[in-house]
């Protein structure tokens, strides 16, 4: 915090600057930190999705050495905190859709809890396929 | 209950502190008593020379506006009771120069407040023909720009927006609501007007949707939710500039 100088009406103000940890000072502006670090394992996730296909496109000896790789301790424990990242993400979107997008039917505004339902439906039917595709 | 609760609060007095202190006051605590009648006891019984902001003391003025316990709240509703046994902790708003005491220098928002064009605009053909007519509206049309236009200028989104904070430059909550206030407003022409100016980097760009704003706002105005439908509204007129021709738009 540093004090200032004056003003065009010759008041001298005060003016508290924001410290470089004011996201843990709250309970809620660490959650919004969090869910904007989630990124960064969501682009994972997609990276490691695309050398998946990628080895399965090279052949089956290609496939196993990526799940050798898969299986070690580090990219599990990599994939795991990924995984908890990525549901931080879609909770937290989820939960802020219905203030982005008013959404209007027959002149009435939908309640959010209907839209952040639909989502979540959205979520089930799409790993559902998602699981029936890999364990036909 | 206790009989009384102690309030910490912050003082700066500009001609002989360069920063702030705290300054400890023990108010009687009663039921119905509110931090601002707290600190009301206090300039009127003990302390004169403390300074702080407030006018109706029913949430309407928008001025009490204050920091109790670390959370952007109207003073006048908030009750003493809920912070037994204290100590409460009254500071000014974040994000603002502090004047003195709790009061905070809003001139920043005074200046970016016009550049959203908070007013209802007609087209020029209009007011040839309908010099001082009636504009009517149906109970939907006010519905659809009602929350947005009980904004009472109070400062607290201003206050818990950490990008305001760290982005001074930022146009802000309030003043992004009060420009969808117009927008959604069916008497209103001045869309393009506005979105010309909360296009820009400073406007709603600027925010990444922490929701504070929101989360405070002691009248549901929900700001953020009129941030990010601004977001939407600019994308669209991105896309539509790029696919439709000139006179489509």
């Amino acid at each position: 915090m540093t004090p200032s100088g004056g003003t065009p009406t010759g008041l001298r103000l005060y003016r508290p600057r924001v410290s470089t940890l004011w996201w843990t000072r709250k309970r809620t502006y660490f959650v919004f930190v969090m869910r904007e670090l989630s990124s960064i394992f969501v682009a994972w996730f997609v990276v490691y999705l695309v050398v998946l296909i990628y080895a399965v496109g090279q052949g089956e000896a290609a496939y196993r050495r990526f799940l050798d790789w898969a299986s070690a301790p580090w990219v599990t424990v990599l994939n795991v905190v990924t995984l908890m990242f990525v549901l931080l993400h879609a909770v937290t979107w989820f939960k802020l859709t219905p203030q982005a997008m008013a959404v209007r039917v027959a002149g009435r505004r939908v309640p959010g809890f209907h839209i952040i339902a639909g989502q979540y439906t959205g979520l089930v039917v799409v790993s559902g396929f998602v699981l029936w595709l890999v364990r036909r | 209950m206790a009989d009384s609760i102690p309030l910490r609060v912050s003082r700066f007095r500009p001609d002989t502190d360069s920063e702030p202190h705290w300054q400890e006051y023990d108010v009687p605590l009663r039921k119905e008593w509110t931090v601002l009648d707290g600190l009301n006891h206090v300039k009127n019984e003990v302390d004169t020379t403390l300074s702080f902001r407030w006018s109706c003391r029913m949430g309407i003025c928008g001025s009490c506006g204050m920091n109790v316990d670390g959370e952007p709240r109207l003073t006048c509703g908030t009750f003493l009771s809920d912070y037994e046994p204290g100590p409460i902790t009254i500071e000014p708003l974040s994000n603002f120069p502090v004047v003195r005491d709790l009061v905070v220098d809003l001139s920043d928002f005074m200046n970016k407040l016009p550049r959203v064009k908070p007013w209802i605009i007609r087209d020029d053909s209009d007011r040839m023909v309908e010099p001082d007519v009636e504009y009517l509206q149906t109970p939907e049309e006010l519905d659809a720009y009602k929350q947005f236009s009980m904004c009472i200028n109070c400062m607290l989104c201003y206050s818990a927006c950490p990008v305001y904070g760290l982005d001074p430059d930022f146009i802000g909550p309030a003043a992004i609501a009060l420009a969808e206030r117009y927008d959604l407003d069916s008497r209103d022409r001045g869309n393009r007007e506005r979105l010309d100016v909360l296009i820009e980097h400073d406007g709603v760009w600027g925010c990444t949707f922490v929701g504070e704003c929101t989360r405070v706002c002691p009248k549901h105005v929900d700001p953020a939710s009129a941030i990010q439908r601004y977001k939407v509204k600019a994308a669209m007129e991105t896309v539509k500039a790029f696919l439709l021709p000139r006179g489509a738009r």
